[in-house]
Protein backbone atom coordinates (compact mmCIF):
# COMPACT_ATOMS: atom_id res chain seq x y z
CA UNK A 1 0.00 0.00 0.00
CA UNK A 2 1.20 3.05 -0.87
CA UNK A 3 2.13 5.67 1.82
CA UNK A 4 -0.63 8.29 0.49
CA UNK A 5 -3.10 5.31 0.70
CA UNK A 6 -1.91 4.38 4.22
CA UNK A 7 -2.57 7.93 5.36
CA UNK A 8 -6.11 8.18 3.48
CA UNK A 9 -7.05 5.00 5.20
CA UNK A 10 -5.98 6.58 8.58
CA UNK A 11 -7.64 9.83 8.29
CA UNK A 12 -11.07 7.68 7.47
CA UNK A 13 -11.18 5.71 10.56
CA UNK A 14 -10.24 8.66 12.70
CA UNK A 15 -13.23 10.98 10.63
CA UNK A 16 -15.67 8.43 10.68
CA UNK A 17 -15.24 6.51 13.36
CA UNK A 18 -15.20 2.97 11.56
CA UNK A 19 -13.29 0.05 11.98
CA UNK A 20 -9.53 -0.11 9.96
CA UNK A 21 -10.71 -3.73 8.28
CA UNK A 22 -13.99 -1.65 6.78
CA UNK A 23 -12.16 1.33 5.29
CA UNK A 24 -11.10 -0.67 1.76
CA UNK A 25 -10.20 0.96 -1.70
CA UNK A 26 -13.67 0.32 -2.88
CA UNK A 27 -15.55 1.53 0.18
CA UNK A 28 -17.71 4.72 -0.37
CA UNK A 29 -17.63 7.09 2.59
CA UNK A 30 -21.91 7.62 2.22
CA UNK A 31 -22.93 3.74 1.51
CA UNK A 32 -20.47 1.98 3.47
CA UNK A 33 -18.94 4.12 6.07
CA UNK A 34 -22.11 5.69 7.62
CA UNK A 35 -20.89 9.03 6.16
CA UNK A 36 -23.24 11.79 5.72
CA UNK A 37 -22.83 14.61 3.26
CA UNK A 38 -21.75 17.17 6.14
CA UNK A 39 -19.24 14.15 7.36
CA UNK A 40 -17.31 14.23 3.48
CA UNK A 41 -16.87 17.88 3.52
CA UNK A 42 -15.11 17.57 6.70
CA UNK A 43 -13.15 14.62 5.25
CA UNK A 44 -12.37 16.48 2.60
CA UNK A 45 -10.48 19.26 4.54
CA UNK A 46 -8.77 16.81 6.90
CA UNK A 47 -7.22 15.49 3.47
CA UNK A 48 -6.57 18.80 2.05
CA UNK A 49 -4.83 19.85 5.54
CA UNK A 50 -2.95 16.13 5.66
CA UNK A 51 -1.73 16.13 2.26
CA UNK A 52 -1.26 20.25 1.50
CA UNK A 53 -3.47 19.62 -1.39
CA UNK A 54 -6.66 22.16 -2.38
CA UNK A 55 -9.75 20.10 -3.38
CA UNK A 56 -12.03 22.56 -5.34
CA UNK A 57 -16.03 21.56 -4.64
CA UNK A 58 -16.57 20.23 -8.00
CA UNK A 59 -13.10 17.74 -7.69
CA UNK A 60 -14.32 16.92 -4.07
CA UNK A 61 -18.13 15.99 -5.22
CA UNK A 62 -16.17 13.29 -7.76
CA UNK A 63 -14.43 11.96 -4.54
CA UNK A 64 -17.21 9.34 -2.81
CA UNK A 65 -14.83 6.40 -2.35
CA UNK A 66 -11.22 5.73 -0.32
CA UNK A 67 -9.93 5.43 -4.02
CA UNK A 68 -11.28 8.27 -5.47
CA UNK A 69 -9.53 10.33 -2.50
CA UNK A 70 -5.81 8.60 -3.00
CA UNK A 71 -6.36 8.82 -6.69
CA UNK A 72 -6.90 12.70 -6.36
CA UNK A 73 -4.16 13.17 -4.15
CA UNK A 74 -1.50 11.25 -5.84
CA UNK A 75 -2.77 13.05 -8.94
CA UNK A 76 -1.85 16.50 -7.43
CA UNK A 77 1.64 15.41 -5.57
CA UNK A 78 1.85 14.32 -8.75
CA UNK B 1 -57.47 26.78 22.86
CA UNK B 2 -58.20 23.22 24.44
CA UNK B 3 -59.40 20.68 21.80
CA UNK B 4 -62.53 19.95 22.85
CA UNK B 5 -63.12 22.93 25.28
CA UNK B 6 -61.23 20.06 27.98
CA UNK B 7 -59.80 21.14 30.55
CA UNK B 8 -55.84 21.45 31.60
CA UNK B 9 -54.63 17.71 32.22
CA UNK B 10 -51.82 16.74 34.88
CA UNK B 11 -48.48 16.50 34.36
CA UNK B 12 -46.01 14.58 36.57
CA UNK B 13 -42.49 13.99 36.72
CA UNK B 14 -41.24 10.77 35.75
CA UNK B 15 -37.39 11.02 35.05
CA UNK B 16 -34.36 13.06 36.31
CA UNK B 17 -30.98 13.46 34.79
CA UNK B 18 -28.14 16.04 36.05
CA UNK B 19 -24.45 16.91 35.31
CA UNK B 20 -23.50 19.17 37.40
CA UNK B 21 -20.14 20.99 39.48
CA UNK B 22 -21.27 18.20 42.07
CA UNK B 23 -20.81 15.49 39.37
CA UNK B 24 -22.74 13.76 36.86
CA UNK B 25 -26.36 11.82 38.04
CA UNK B 26 -28.97 12.66 40.36
CA UNK B 27 -28.89 10.58 43.44
CA UNK B 28 -24.55 11.17 43.63
CA UNK B 29 -25.19 15.14 43.04
CA UNK B 30 -28.00 15.32 45.79
CA UNK B 31 -26.00 13.33 48.55
CA UNK B 32 -22.98 15.49 47.96
CA UNK B 33 -25.06 19.07 47.72
CA UNK B 34 -27.02 17.59 51.31
CA UNK B 35 -23.65 16.61 52.81
CA UNK B 36 -22.71 20.57 52.62
CA UNK B 37 -20.14 19.74 49.40
CA UNK B 38 -19.35 22.19 47.46
CA UNK B 39 -18.28 22.10 43.49
CA UNK B 40 -16.59 25.00 42.83
CA UNK B 41 -13.03 24.87 42.45
CA UNK B 42 -10.11 26.49 40.26
CA UNK B 43 -10.27 27.11 36.52
CA UNK B 44 -7.15 24.89 35.01
CA UNK B 45 -8.66 23.97 31.57
CA UNK B 46 -7.24 27.50 30.17
CA UNK B 47 -5.16 30.40 31.26
CA UNK B 48 -6.96 33.00 33.54
CA UNK B 49 -3.82 35.30 34.29
CA UNK B 50 -5.75 37.87 32.47
CA UNK B 51 -9.16 37.42 34.01
CA UNK B 52 -10.38 39.20 37.72
CA UNK B 53 -12.32 35.72 38.46
CA UNK B 54 -10.20 32.51 38.11
CA UNK B 55 -12.78 29.92 39.70
CA UNK B 56 -15.81 27.85 38.55
CA UNK B 57 -18.14 25.23 38.94
CA UNK B 58 -16.99 22.62 36.44
CA UNK B 59 -18.65 18.79 35.62
CA UNK B 60 -15.46 17.16 37.23
CA UNK B 61 -13.62 14.37 35.19
CA UNK B 62 -14.18 10.61 35.90
CA UNK B 63 -16.44 7.96 34.92
CA UNK B 64 -19.62 6.85 35.43
CA UNK B 65 -18.69 4.99 38.16
CA UNK B 66 -17.42 7.53 40.27
CA UNK B 67 -19.73 10.04 39.10
CA UNK B 68 -17.61 12.22 36.87
CA UNK B 69 -18.01 12.89 33.12
CA UNK B 70 -16.04 10.65 30.51
CA UNK B 71 -17.37 11.52 27.29
CA UNK B 72 -16.75 8.27 25.33
CA UNK B 73 -19.05 6.60 27.80
CA UNK B 74 -21.95 8.86 26.63
CA UNK B 75 -21.16 9.87 22.85
CA UNK B 76 -19.16 8.62 20.11
CA UNK B 77 -16.30 10.15 19.41
CA UNK B 78 -16.60 10.93 15.87
CA UNK B 79 -20.28 12.93 17.48
CA UNK B 80 -18.20 14.09 19.72
CA UNK B 81 -16.92 17.17 17.76
CA UNK B 82 -20.02 17.93 15.97
CA UNK B 83 -21.69 19.25 18.91
CA UNK B 84 -20.34 21.90 21.85
CA UNK B 85 -20.25 21.02 25.15
CA UNK B 86 -23.22 22.55 26.17
CA UNK B 87 -25.22 19.63 23.52
CA UNK B 88 -22.77 17.28 25.16
CA UNK B 89 -23.73 18.12 28.71
CA UNK B 90 -27.26 18.22 27.12
CA UNK B 91 -27.15 14.32 26.15
CA UNK B 92 -25.77 13.15 29.09
CA UNK B 93 -28.43 14.65 30.95
CA UNK B 94 -31.23 13.32 28.83
CA UNK B 95 -29.92 9.97 28.89
CA UNK B 96 -29.82 9.41 32.57
CA UNK B 97 -33.42 11.20 32.56
CA UNK B 98 -34.83 9.11 30.20
CA UNK B 99 -33.30 5.61 31.07
CA UNK B 100 -34.85 6.78 34.97
CA UNK B 101 -38.48 7.25 33.49
CA UNK B 102 -38.34 4.11 31.64
CA UNK B 103 -39.88 5.28 28.72
CA UNK B 104 -38.14 4.35 25.66
CA UNK B 105 -41.07 4.12 23.01
CA UNK B 106 -40.66 1.48 19.75
CA UNK B 107 -44.25 2.69 18.42
CA UNK B 108 -44.22 5.76 16.19
CA UNK B 109 -47.59 7.07 18.26
CA UNK B 110 -45.53 7.03 21.09
CA UNK B 111 -42.49 8.30 19.83
CA UNK B 112 -44.84 10.85 18.28
CA UNK B 113 -46.24 11.82 21.02
CA UNK B 114 -43.07 12.68 22.86
CA UNK B 115 -41.30 15.99 22.40
CA UNK B 116 -38.16 17.76 23.31
CA UNK B 117 -37.56 21.52 25.16
CA UNK B 118 -34.44 21.64 26.36
CA UNK B 119 -32.89 25.52 26.24
CA UNK B 120 -29.41 27.05 27.05
CA UNK B 121 -28.71 30.88 27.79
CA UNK B 122 -25.77 31.29 25.80
CA UNK B 123 -25.19 27.81 23.37
CA UNK B 124 -22.39 26.87 22.24
CA UNK B 125 -19.61 29.99 22.89
CA UNK B 126 -16.49 27.60 22.93
CA UNK B 127 -17.07 26.59 19.76
CA UNK B 128 -17.92 30.20 17.94
CA UNK B 129 -14.57 31.68 19.78
CA UNK B 130 -13.19 28.87 18.11
CA UNK B 131 -14.41 29.54 15.42
CA UNK B 132 -14.04 33.38 15.29
CA UNK B 133 -10.43 32.68 15.81
CA UNK B 134 -9.65 30.59 12.86
CA UNK B 135 -11.87 33.24 10.21
CA UNK B 136 -9.87 36.07 11.97
CA UNK B 137 -6.59 34.63 10.98
CA UNK B 138 -7.70 34.53 7.09
CA UNK B 139 -8.78 30.42 7.69
CA UNK B 140 -12.24 30.45 6.49
CA UNK B 141 -11.97 27.87 3.92
CA UNK B 142 -11.06 25.56 7.23
CA UNK B 143 -14.14 25.79 8.98
CA UNK B 144 -15.87 22.95 9.94
CA UNK B 145 -19.28 21.99 8.30
CA UNK B 146 -20.25 21.28 11.93
CA UNK B 147 -19.62 24.63 13.33
CA UNK B 148 -23.22 26.29 13.21
CA UNK B 149 -24.76 22.63 14.25
CA UNK B 150 -22.61 22.47 17.03
CA UNK B 151 -23.59 25.95 17.75
CA UNK B 152 -26.83 26.27 18.24
CA UNK B 153 -28.75 26.47 20.95
CA UNK B 154 -31.89 24.08 19.64
CA UNK B 155 -29.69 21.78 18.90
CA UNK B 156 -29.45 20.45 22.12
CA UNK B 157 -32.91 19.22 21.62
CA UNK B 158 -32.49 18.04 17.71
CA UNK B 159 -29.34 15.70 19.26
CA UNK B 160 -32.14 14.20 22.03
CA UNK B 161 -34.97 13.99 19.26
CA UNK B 162 -32.56 12.02 17.07
CA UNK B 163 -30.97 10.12 19.19
CA UNK B 164 -34.48 8.40 21.38
CA UNK B 165 -36.81 8.68 18.15
CA UNK B 166 -39.01 11.49 19.53
CA UNK B 167 -40.93 13.02 16.94
CA UNK B 168 -43.21 14.98 18.80
CA UNK B 169 -42.73 18.93 19.88
CA UNK B 170 -39.02 19.81 19.40
CA UNK B 171 -38.51 23.60 21.25
CA UNK B 172 -35.74 25.25 22.52
CA UNK B 173 -35.92 27.96 25.47
CA UNK B 174 -33.61 30.97 25.27
CA UNK B 175 -34.64 33.38 28.40
CA UNK B 176 -30.92 33.47 29.79
CA UNK B 177 -30.81 32.51 33.86
CA UNK B 178 -34.17 31.94 33.71
CA UNK B 179 -34.32 29.31 30.67
CA UNK B 180 -34.19 26.02 32.78
CA UNK B 181 -37.52 27.43 34.69
CA UNK B 182 -38.75 28.18 31.35
CA UNK B 183 -38.54 25.28 29.90
CA UNK B 184 -40.11 23.24 32.46
CA UNK B 185 -42.88 25.05 32.91
CA UNK B 186 -43.26 25.30 29.00
CA UNK B 187 -43.25 22.24 28.24
CA UNK B 188 -45.31 20.78 31.09
CA UNK B 189 -48.17 23.63 29.37
CA UNK B 190 -47.29 21.75 25.86
CA UNK B 191 -48.55 18.31 27.84
CA UNK B 192 -51.26 19.92 29.72
CA UNK B 193 -52.80 21.47 25.94
CA UNK B 194 -52.66 18.31 24.99
CA UNK B 195 -49.23 18.67 22.22
CA UNK B 196 -47.53 15.70 23.83
CA UNK B 197 -48.04 13.23 26.34
CA UNK B 198 -43.92 13.13 27.47
CA UNK B 199 -41.75 16.10 27.01
CA UNK B 200 -37.74 15.92 28.08
CA UNK B 201 -37.10 19.01 29.07
CA UNK B 202 -34.32 21.24 31.00
CA UNK B 203 -31.62 23.34 30.74
CA UNK B 204 -27.75 23.33 29.40
CA UNK B 205 -25.11 25.37 29.99
CA UNK B 206 -20.97 25.41 28.85
CA UNK B 207 -20.15 29.10 29.09
CA UNK B 208 -16.94 28.19 31.36
CA UNK B 209 -14.87 29.35 28.58
CA UNK B 210 -11.89 32.19 28.04
CA UNK B 211 -14.89 34.33 25.94
CA UNK B 212 -17.89 33.28 28.91
CA UNK B 213 -15.67 34.65 31.55
CA UNK B 214 -14.16 37.10 30.30
CA UNK B 215 -17.91 38.70 29.09
CA UNK B 216 -19.48 37.89 32.61
CA UNK B 217 -16.36 39.74 34.58
CA UNK B 218 -17.23 42.49 31.70
CA UNK B 219 -20.22 42.73 33.25
CA UNK B 220 -19.12 43.22 36.71
CA UNK B 221 -20.88 40.21 37.84
CA UNK B 222 -18.53 37.96 39.20
CA UNK B 223 -16.90 36.92 42.05
CA UNK B 224 -13.68 38.16 42.05
CA UNK B 225 -12.56 37.86 46.21
CA UNK B 226 -12.54 34.84 47.17
CA UNK B 227 -10.03 33.03 43.97
CA UNK B 228 -8.06 31.52 46.69
CA UNK B 229 -10.76 29.83 48.81
CA UNK B 230 -13.07 28.61 45.61
CA UNK B 231 -15.08 27.41 47.93
CA UNK B 232 -16.09 30.28 49.92
CA UNK B 233 -16.77 32.22 46.98
CA UNK B 234 -20.66 31.81 46.12
CA UNK B 235 -22.08 33.15 49.37
CA UNK B 236 -25.66 33.70 48.91
CA UNK B 237 -27.62 36.70 51.34
CA UNK B 238 -23.83 36.86 53.51
CA UNK B 239 -22.95 40.32 54.09
CA UNK B 240 -19.71 39.63 52.27
CA UNK B 241 -20.56 38.10 48.72
CA UNK B 242 -19.07 39.80 45.90
CA UNK B 243 -20.99 38.30 43.22
CA UNK B 244 -21.92 34.98 41.29
CA UNK B 245 -19.62 32.24 40.69
CA UNK B 246 -20.08 30.77 36.74
CA UNK B 247 -21.33 27.13 36.78
CA UNK B 248 -21.73 24.89 33.77
CA UNK B 249 -23.85 21.44 33.52
CA UNK B 250 -27.19 20.70 32.40
CA UNK B 251 -30.38 19.56 34.22
CA UNK B 252 -33.39 17.81 32.35
CA UNK B 253 -36.73 15.92 34.00
CA UNK B 254 -38.70 13.36 31.37
CA UNK B 255 -42.23 15.82 31.88
CA UNK B 256 -45.42 13.45 31.35
CA UNK B 257 -49.03 13.58 31.56
CA UNK B 258 -50.29 12.10 34.71
CA UNK B 259 -53.13 9.22 33.19
CA UNK B 260 -49.98 8.24 30.94
CA UNK B 261 -47.75 7.82 33.51
CA UNK B 262 -49.97 6.13 36.02
CA UNK B 263 -51.73 3.40 33.12
CA UNK B 264 -47.81 2.48 32.50
CA UNK B 265 -46.95 2.06 35.97
CA UNK B 266 -44.11 4.77 35.66
CA UNK B 267 -42.14 5.96 39.59
CA UNK B 268 -43.65 9.42 40.02
CA UNK B 269 -41.38 12.16 41.80
CA UNK B 270 -44.19 14.94 41.62
CA UNK B 271 -46.30 16.54 40.30
CA UNK B 272 -46.01 20.54 38.37
CA UNK B 273 -48.75 22.41 40.16
CA UNK B 274 -48.22 25.86 39.31
CA UNK B 275 -45.89 27.92 36.71
CA UNK B 276 -45.47 31.94 36.34
CA UNK B 277 -43.50 34.27 34.73
CA UNK B 278 -43.36 38.08 34.40
CA UNK B 279 -40.94 40.65 32.84
CA UNK B 280 -39.24 43.58 35.07
CA UNK B 281 -39.25 46.63 32.38
CA UNK B 282 -36.76 48.02 34.12
CA UNK B 283 -32.55 46.95 33.51
CA UNK B 284 -30.80 44.68 31.48
CA UNK B 285 -28.73 43.09 34.11
CA UNK B 286 -30.05 44.71 37.25
CA UNK B 287 -33.92 44.01 38.50
CA UNK B 288 -35.92 46.09 40.08
CA UNK B 289 -34.99 47.23 44.02
CA UNK B 290 -38.81 46.53 44.94
CA UNK B 291 -38.18 42.87 43.62
CA UNK B 292 -41.58 43.73 41.82
CA UNK B 293 -40.78 41.16 39.11
CA UNK B 294 -39.77 38.39 41.45
CA UNK B 295 -43.01 39.30 43.52
CA UNK B 296 -45.58 39.11 40.64
CA UNK B 297 -43.74 35.60 38.83
CA UNK B 298 -43.85 33.91 42.37
CA UNK B 299 -47.73 35.29 42.65
CA UNK B 300 -48.50 34.20 39.22
CA UNK B 301 -47.43 30.79 39.97
CA UNK B 302 -48.86 30.14 43.28
CA UNK B 303 -52.28 31.49 41.58
CA UNK B 304 -51.81 28.77 38.61
CA UNK B 305 -50.74 26.10 41.47
CA UNK B 306 -54.13 27.06 43.33
CA UNK B 307 -52.09 27.45 46.44
CA UNK B 308 -52.16 30.26 49.22
CA UNK B 309 -48.17 31.03 50.24
CA UNK B 310 -48.44 29.30 53.59
CA UNK B 311 -49.05 25.90 52.30
CA UNK B 312 -45.68 26.02 50.34
CA UNK B 313 -42.87 24.74 52.70
CA UNK B 314 -39.57 25.08 50.84
CA UNK B 315 -38.49 27.75 48.16
CA UNK B 316 -35.15 27.18 45.75
CA UNK B 317 -34.34 30.55 45.74
CA UNK B 318 -32.71 32.18 42.59
CA UNK B 319 -29.99 33.70 44.82
CA UNK B 320 -26.98 34.14 42.69
CA UNK B 321 -24.58 35.77 45.56
CA UNK B 322 -25.13 39.16 44.33
CA UNK B 323 -26.51 42.23 45.70
CA UNK B 324 -30.35 40.74 44.10
CA UNK B 325 -30.26 38.15 46.59
CA UNK B 326 -31.80 40.55 49.57
CA UNK B 327 -34.04 41.96 46.22
CA UNK B 328 -35.60 38.38 45.77
CA UNK B 329 -35.98 38.19 49.72
CA UNK B 330 -37.69 41.49 50.13
CA UNK B 331 -40.31 39.54 47.25
CA UNK B 332 -40.82 36.38 49.10
CA UNK B 333 -41.37 38.03 52.44
CA UNK B 334 -43.99 40.39 50.90
CA UNK B 335 -45.93 37.57 49.13
CA UNK B 336 -45.45 35.35 51.66
CA UNK B 337 -46.26 37.56 54.64
CA UNK B 338 -47.04 36.04 58.08
CA UNK B 339 -46.45 32.55 56.43
CA UNK B 340 -42.52 33.69 55.92
CA UNK B 341 -41.84 32.11 59.53
CA UNK B 342 -42.46 28.79 58.24
CA UNK B 343 -40.93 29.11 54.99
CA UNK B 344 -37.47 27.50 54.47
CA UNK B 345 -35.49 29.30 51.63
CA UNK B 346 -31.99 28.55 50.02
CA UNK B 347 -29.75 28.70 47.42
CA UNK B 348 -28.30 25.70 45.98
CA UNK B 349 -25.78 28.29 44.05
CA UNK B 350 -23.89 28.02 47.24
CA UNK B 351 -22.36 24.76 46.05
CA UNK B 352 -22.50 24.64 42.16
CA UNK B 353 -22.47 27.95 41.02
CA UNK B 354 -24.46 29.77 38.55
CA UNK B 355 -25.59 26.95 35.44
CA UNK B 356 -27.18 30.37 34.03
CA UNK B 357 -29.71 28.15 31.29
CA UNK B 358 -29.04 24.85 33.46
CA UNK B 359 -29.52 26.52 36.79
CA UNK B 360 -33.50 26.30 36.78
CA UNK B 361 -33.86 22.97 35.63
CA UNK B 362 -31.32 21.52 38.29
CA UNK B 363 -32.53 23.54 40.75
CA UNK B 364 -36.23 22.56 39.96
CA UNK B 365 -34.78 19.02 40.76
CA UNK B 366 -33.30 19.77 43.48
CA UNK B 367 -37.19 20.99 44.83
CA UNK B 368 -38.84 17.67 43.56
CA UNK B 369 -36.10 15.76 45.71
CA UNK B 370 -36.53 18.27 48.53
CA UNK B 371 -40.19 16.82 48.68
CA UNK B 372 -39.46 12.99 48.03
CA UNK B 373 -37.09 13.18 50.77
CA UNK B 374 -37.97 15.68 53.30
CA UNK B 375 -35.06 17.95 53.22
CA UNK B 376 -34.36 21.27 52.70
CA UNK B 377 -30.69 21.37 51.02
CA UNK B 378 -28.12 23.82 52.59
CA UNK B 379 -27.04 27.29 51.72
CA UNK B 380 -23.02 27.08 52.05
CA UNK B 381 -21.29 30.11 53.46
CA UNK B 382 -24.18 31.93 55.20
CA UNK B 383 -22.05 32.86 58.54
CA UNK B 384 -23.08 36.60 58.36
CA UNK B 385 -26.12 37.52 56.57
CA UNK B 386 -26.36 41.28 55.11
CA UNK B 387 -29.82 41.47 56.90
CA UNK B 388 -32.25 38.89 58.95
CA UNK B 389 -35.27 37.29 58.05
CA UNK B 390 -37.83 35.36 59.74
CA UNK B 391 -37.51 32.93 56.56
CA UNK B 392 -35.08 29.77 57.21
CA UNK B 393 -32.53 30.10 54.46
CA UNK B 394 -31.21 26.59 55.91
CA UNK B 395 -27.89 28.06 56.71
CA UNK B 396 -24.66 25.49 56.10
CA UNK B 397 -26.41 22.35 56.91
CA UNK B 398 -29.40 20.91 55.62
CA UNK B 399 -32.83 20.55 57.03
CA UNK B 400 -35.07 17.65 57.65
CA UNK B 401 -38.75 18.92 57.05
CA UNK B 402 -42.17 18.42 56.27
CA UNK B 403 -42.31 19.79 52.74
CA UNK B 404 -45.49 18.70 50.65
CA UNK B 405 -45.65 22.02 48.34
CA UNK B 406 -41.64 23.59 46.83
CA UNK B 407 -41.61 26.67 44.33
CA UNK B 408 -38.49 27.53 42.55
CA UNK B 409 -37.33 30.73 41.03
CA UNK B 410 -35.18 31.75 38.13
CA UNK B 411 -34.20 35.34 36.72
CA UNK B 412 -32.56 36.54 33.97
CA UNK B 413 -30.91 39.26 32.20
CA UNK B 414 -33.23 41.22 30.26
CA UNK B 415 -35.73 41.19 33.03
CA UNK B 416 -37.25 37.80 32.68
CA UNK B 417 -38.37 35.96 35.62
CA UNK B 418 -39.82 32.55 35.83
CA UNK B 419 -41.35 30.39 38.92
CA UNK B 420 -42.56 26.66 38.92
CA UNK B 421 -44.10 25.20 41.85
CA UNK B 422 -44.26 21.03 42.52
CA UNK B 423 -45.85 18.64 44.68
CA UNK B 424 -45.86 16.19 45.98
CA UNK B 425 -48.38 12.85 44.65
CA UNK B 426 -49.78 11.24 47.11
Amino acid sequence: MSETAEKVKKIVVEHLGVDEAKVTEDASFIDDLGADSLDTVELVMAFEEAFGVEIPDDAAEKITTVKDAIAYIESQKG
Amino acid sequence: MFPNGAAPRRVVVTGMGIASPLGLGVEHVWKRLLAGESGISAIQAFDVTELPAKIAGQVPAGTKATGGLDLNEWIPVKDQKKMDRFIQLALVAAAEAVEDSGWLPEEEEDRAATGVMIGSGIGGLTTIYDASQLVASGRARRLSPFFIPSALINLASGHVSIRYGFKGPNHSVVTACATGVHALGDAARLIAFGDAEVMVAGGAEAAVCELGMAGFCASRALSTAFNDTPEAASRPWSEDRDGFVMGEGAGVCVLEEYEHAKNRGAKIYAEVIGYGMSGDAHHITAPPEDGSGAFRSMRAALRSAGVAPEQVQYVNAHGTSTFADDVELGAVERLWGDAASGLAMSSTKSAIGHLLGAAGAVEGIFSILAIRDQVAPPTLNLDRPSRETPIDRVAKVAQERKIKVALSNSFGFGGTNASIVFRAVP
